[in-house]
């Protein structure tokens, strides 16, 4: 359990690290790379949670997928490679305070919600599990009582596949 | 404390969410808009999956599982639309579209 808290804060400092280079840095290409790093911290998370399947699905689609669009949209948008000091708007300071504040109303409705000692998330969460993995039981839920919501998805996708061409294309 | 706690992983998640609100409102470039969403989105994921753990449930890996085909979804229209944007007026500085402030 040490060893899960030890690894839990390291990956957590990686995420602040990196989640802050992303909305900070001047420069496009280099907040696209820090926001893979924040991308594969959050799945390492998932993995100490025993997600793993949600882990290994975040990595695949976001860090496969996602990333790589947006490094696609900077290109096609002529972003400037270097340093570029116009990236950060003049009222920057004013999204600082209401980020600041909205984190001091979340943490205090967290800490007195939850407490330090309360609620510990389980030793070994593996949920009744069919093979003794979670995807087994994930893929169950996801078809069986979750079928609608999946289906609607599908389409959600087709849909924004088809929006997305086109949008896209030169007429 | 030796115990991994609900808590911690929350703060994270909230951690994450003011990080991503403050890229929102602080970035000109809409792409590093888009950017910042995708970290609200994934502070949204960790606290679906801490609750599940929590509760000993696998809703919220699924309902994880859906945030990030949505996910995935938005930053492909998003993205459509931020080029058609740049095909037009040659910038995607956000502070460039006023047309329609009041």
């Amino acid at each position: 359990m040490v060893a899960q808290n030890i690894f839990f804060f390291v990956i957590a400092a990686a995420i602040v690290y990196s989640g802050l280079r992303v909305v900070t840095s001047p420069n496009v290409v280099h907040a696209a790379l820090h926001l893979v790093v924040v991308l594969a911290a959050v799945a390492a998370q998932y993995i100490l949670l025993a997600a793993e399947f949600v882990a290994a699905t975040q990595v695949l689609v976001y860090i496969g997928a996602i990333v790589v669009l947006f490094l696609f949209g900077i290109m096609l948008t002529r972003a400037k490679i270097g340093r570029d000091q116009d990236l950060t708007h003049q009222g920057w300071i004013g999204g600082a305070v209401t980020a600041l504040v909205l984190f001091g109303v979340m943490a205090y409705a967290l800490l007195d919600e939850y407490g330090w000692s309360e609620t510990p998330v389980p030793a070994d969460p593996r949920i009744a599990s069919v093979n003794g993995s979670n995807t087994a039981t994930v893929s169950d839920s996801i078809f069986s009582a979750y079928l609608v919501p999946f289906e609607a998805v599908s389409v959600l996708l087709l849909a924004a596949l088809v929006g997305a061409i086109v949008l896209a294309r030169k007429d | 404390m030796d115990d991994l706690l609900l808590n911690q992983f929350l703060l994270l998640g909230a951690v994450l969410f003011c990080l991503g609100v403050y890229g929102v409102i602080a970035r000109r470039n809409a792409v590093l808009v888009l950017m910042s969403i995708e970290l609200i989105l994934n502070a949204v994921n960790i606290n679906l999956i801490a609750f599940g753990a929590m509760h000993g449930s696998v809703a919220g890996s699924v309902f994880a599982l859906f945030v990030i085909a949505i996910a995935a979804a938005e930053v492909g229209v998003g993205l459509a639309i931020v080029l058609l944007i740049y095909r037009n007026r040659r910038s995607v500085d956000l502070d460039d579209m006023a047309e329609m402030k009041g």
